[in-house]
C-alpha cells in the first residue's frame, strides 16, 4: 500500500468545491446515471430525481415501493422494484411499464442491452426481452445476484451462487456455466468482451478470460465491492471496497493475471462510488466521509470536488460527454459540477 | 456500543418445527396493537394468511462463505432481502424472520455477524422457538432439526399446553431442559405469550448479558411456594426433590463452568478462540461473563459456532462477587477437555 497522502483539505490539493452546483434531493439515493443532459438521483423508494445543469429538479414517480435494482444506456433507464414491476423512464421524463411478475416477486436484477433489449430477474429467474420478439427465461440453480448484457451479440450473464450463467436468449442450450464457489453478486463484461467481472458477497472480485474461462481471482478488499467502473477504452476496473480507488488492469490479453492493481486517491475513508470518465483517463469516486475526488489515472493527481466530513457518498456518474459530474450522499444532498 | 445499538433494526427469528404454531404466533405479534410496524420475511409465500402490509418471500438460501470456515453459512437470500429493505428505512421498526420447519437457526444468526451490511444496519434480537408440547418429545427423538431449534432458542413458546395433561408436560419440560436449560421458557396455548416477551429481547446484545444462570419455570405444582430459580449448574442430580425428571440428552448438551478465581486472559483468548476453532461445529451458542485477573471490568462474550464477539461490559460492581461463568450448548461436547482447558486458564 502506498503511504497516507496529506488530507484533501490541506492547501496542496487543488479544490473546485465553490463551482458544485448543490442539489437538495430530499430523499436518500441509491444510484445515479444521466438521460441525456439531465442527471436521473434514482431514490431508494419510489421516486427518480431528474435534475438539469442549472439544478433544477423534477421528480417522477416510477414506483410503488422500493427500488432495487438500475441500468441504463444514457437514453433510457429500467429499474426494478420491490412492487414486482419492471419500468423506464426516458430524457423526457416519461415513464412505461414494461412488464410485471405474475407474483409480485421483488425485481432483484435489471440489464439493459445497446441495442435496446432488456432483462430482469426475480428469484431464480432471468428473463430477456428484446425487440418484438418473445419473452425469454432461464432458470439457474439460485437467486440471481446480478445481470449484464455482453458488448456484443445477444448475450446475458446471470450471477448467482456458485458461478455465473452464460446465455445466448436467442439459441436453445446455450446456456454455459462459469463456476467459481460462493455468491456473486454485481457481473460486469469488459468492454473489449474478452473478460468477465463479478463482485462477490465476499470482500473479493472474480473473473473469467472468456477464451479459455481462466479464473483471475482479485482479492485483498477490506470491504465488499458495491461500485466497478470500466476506464474509457476498458483499460482498467476502477473499485470501490478499499480506502484506496483500485484499479485492476485490463489492458493485455491476460488482464490482472499475476499482476498488481493501481491504488490512487488513498484517504482515511472507504470508497463508496466510483465513476470512470467517458473519455479521458480520469475517474471520480466518493467516499464514506463524504469526500467526492476527481484522480487523473495516469499519475494519481487529485482533485477536491466535495470537502470530508459530510454524509457518506451513496452514488456518481458522468454525462455521456464527460462535461458533468453528479453524486449524491446518503442523506439526500447532492451536487452537480459542470467542467 | 448501545447507542449504535439501538439505532438498528432488531431482528426477531421464529423457528420451530412443522405444525408448532409459527404461523399463529406471527399473527398474534402482526395482530396485537402496539404501534409498530413490521417487516415480515416468510418462506412460504402466499400459502398462508398473514396480514402485514411488508411481507417478502424468501427462498432459504444457504451457501458458504469462501473464508474457508467450515461452519461460516449464511443465509444469501437474507443478504439480499435485508439490501433491498434497508432501501425502505422509516417503514417499519422491526424484521421478523420466520424460518421453515426444517431449517437450521445457524445460518440465520450467523448472517447478522458476517455480512458486513446486514451488521451495519439490523442486529439479531433473539432465536425464538415455537415448540409443540404434544409432538415436541417425539420429534426430538426422530428430527435433528427440531432439536437444534431448541438448543439455539434465547426464547421458547411451548405452545399447545392444553393438549397435554401435568405429567406429559413436565417430560416435555424436563426434555426441553435437558437440551437448553438457558432459554426462556413459556407455555402457552394458541401461543398466547406476552410480546415483551418474545420481542425485543436483546438476546445478542453483550450489554444486556446479565446472567447465565438456568432458567427455570416452576415445575410441580404442588411445589409453587419454593424458588425454583435456584443455581443449577449441571451437576446432573437426578433428583432435584420437587418431582422434576432430570433427563440426559445423548446429543445435545449444555455445559456450564463457571470459577470464583480470576482467569488470565493471556491463557483464557487463546484457548476459547481454539475451542471454537477446533470444536465450533458442535458448539451451537456460547457465552460467558469473565473476571479477568488485574481486571477491574467484566468482560462478555456471545458466540454462534465459531463466531466469537465479545468486549469489556462494565466496571465490577463494589460488593459484586467477581465470578466467571461460561454457558456451552452443543452437540457431543468434549466435556473434560473443555473442563480441564477451562481450569487451565484459572491464576492459581
Amino acid at each position: 500500500m502506498k503511504e497516507f497522502t496529506p488530507a484533501p483539505d490541506s492547501a496542496s490539493i487543488v479544490s473546485v468545491t465553490d463551482r458544485v452546483k448543490p442539489v437538495a434531493l430530499g430523499m436518500a439515493v441509491t444510484s445515479l446515471h444521466f438521460l441525456g443532459p439531465r442527471a436521473a438521483f434514482v431514490g431508494g423508494e419510489e421516486n427518480v430525481a431528474l435534475v438539469d445543469a442549472k439544478g433544477e429538479i423534477t421528480n417522477v414517480a416510477v414506483h410503488s415501493g422500493g427500488i432495487l435494482s438500475t441500468a441504463s444506456d444514457g437514453k433510457r433507464l429500467i429499474m426494478g422494484g420491490d412492487d414486482g414491476k419492471v419500468v423506464s423512464l426516458d430524457a423526457k421524463g416519461e415513464v412505461t411499464l414494461l412488464a410485471t411478475d405474475p407474483k409480485r416477486r421483488w425485481i432483484d436484477a435489471v440489464a439493459l442491452h445497446a441495442d435496446g433489449a432488456f432483462a430482469w430477474s426475480a428469484g431464480k429467474i432471468a428473463t430477456v426481452k428484446s425487440g418484438k420478439s418473445e419473452e425469454k427465461s432461464l432458470e439457474v440453480p439460485s437467486t440471481v445476484g446480478g445481470l449484464a448484457f455482453a458488448p456484443k451479440g445477444l448475450r446475458l450473464a446471470i450471477a448467482h451462487y456458485n458461478g455465473v450463467t452464460l446465455w445466448f436468449p436467442n439459441m436453445e442450450g446455450s446456456a454455459e456455466f462459469l463456476p467459481w464457489a460462493g455468491s456473486h453478486h454485481a457481473v460486469t463484461f469488459s468492454p473489449d468482451n474478452k473478460f468477465l467481472v463479478t463482485a462477490m458477497h465476499e470482500p473479493a472480485l472474480h473473473g473469467w478470460r472468456l477464451a479459455d474461462n481462466r479464473h483471475m481471482r482479485m482479492t485483498g478488499y477490506p470491504g465488499r465491492v458495491r461500485s466497478m467502473s470500466w476506464s474509457a477504452g476498458g483499460k482498467g476496473l476502477a473499485t470501490s471496497g478499499a480506502d484506496t480507488v483500485i484499479i485492476w488492469p485490463f489492458g493485455s490479453k491476460d488482464g490482472p493475471m499475476g499482476k498488481e492493481p493501481a491504488m490512487l486517491a488513498p484517504l482515511q475513508a472507504r470508497v463508496a462510488a466510483v465513476a470512470c470518465h467517458p473519455k479521458n483517463d480520469i475517474l471520480a469516486a466518493g467516499y464514506s466521509d463524504g469526500t467526492v475526488l476527481m484522480v487523473r489515472l495516469e499519475d494519481g493527481a487529485e482533485i477536491l470536488v466535495r470537502r470530508n466530513g459530510t454524509p457518506p457518498v451513496a452514488a456518481i456518474g458522468w454525462n455521456a460527454k464527460g462535461t458533468l459530474l453528479a453524486f449524491a450522499d446518503e442523506n439526500g444532498d447532492g451536487g452537480l459540477l459542470e467542467l | 456500543m448501545s447507542e449504535a445499538t439501538s439505532s438498528k433494526i432488531p431482528v426477531t427469528v421464529l423457528t420451530g418445527y412443522l405444525g408448532a404454531g409459527k404461523t399463529t404466533l406471527l399473527n398474534r405479534i402482526l395482530s396485537e396493537n402496539h404501534g409498530k410496524k413490521y417487516a415480515v420475511i416468510v418462506n412460504e409465500f402466499g400459502e398462508i394468511g398473514i396480514d402485514n402490509d411488508l411481507i417478502i418471500g424468501a427462498d432459504e438460501e444457504v451457501f458458504e462463505m469462501n473464508n474457508g470456515c467450515i461452519c461460516c453459512t449464511v443465509r444469501g437470500d437474507l443478504v439480499r432481502i435485508m439490501d433491498g429493505l434497508m432501501k425502505r428505512k422509516g417503514k417499519f421498526d422491526a424484521i421478523i424472520v420466520e424460518t421453515t420447519g426444517l431449517a437450521d437457526p445457524a445460518p440465520v444468526a450467523q448472517t447478522f455477524f458476517v455480512d458486513e451490511d446486514v451488521q451495519k444496519n439490523a442486529r439479531l434480537d433473539a432465536v425464538v422457538t415455537v415448540a409443540d408440547a404434544k409432538w415436541l418429545s417425539d420429534r426430538l427423538k426422530d428430527a435433528p432439526e427440531a432439536k437444534n431449534q431448541i438448543a439455539f432458542a434465547d426464547v421458547i413458546v411451548l405452545n399447545k399446553t392444553d393438549l397435554v395433561n401435568k405429567g406429559e408436560l413436565a417430560e416435555v419440560e424436563a426434555r426441553i431442559r435437558a437440551i437448553n436449560p438457558y432459554a426462556k421458557l413459556h407455555r402457552t396455548e394458541r401461543c398466547s405469550v406476552a410480546l415483551a416477551d418474545v420481542l425485543d429481547r436483546g438476546a445478542f446484545d453483550l450489554d444486556r448479558i446479565l446472567e447465565v444462570e438456568p432458567d427455570f419455570l416452576e415445575v410441580d405444582d404442588h411445589d409453587h411456594d419454593h424458588d425454583h430459580h435456584h443455581h443449577h449448574g449441571h451437576d446432573h442430580h437426578h433428583d432435584h426433590g420437587h418431582g422434576l425428571k432430570h433427563y440426559h440428552d445423548e446429543d445435545m448438551q449444555s455445559l456450564s463452568l463457571k470459577s470464583d478465581k480470576p482467569l488470565d486472559p493471556n491463557v483464557f483468548m487463546p484457548w476459547l478462540q481454539n475451542l471454537v476453532q477446533v470444536e465450533g461445529g458442535k458448539i451451537l451458542r456460547s457465552k460467558g461473563i469473565l473476571a479477568f485477573h488485574d481486571d477491574d471490568d467484566r468482560y462478555v462474550f456471545q458466540g454462534v459456532h465459531m463466531m466469537l464477539e465479545g468486549d469489556h461490559q462494565r466496571k465490577w460492581k463494589e460488593g459484586e462477587k467477581r465470578e466467571s461463568r461460561l454457558v456451552f450448548i452443543g452437540r457431543e461436547l468434549p466435556e473434560e477437555a473443555i473442563r480441564k482447558g477451562f481450569e487451565s486458564c484459572i491464576v492459581s
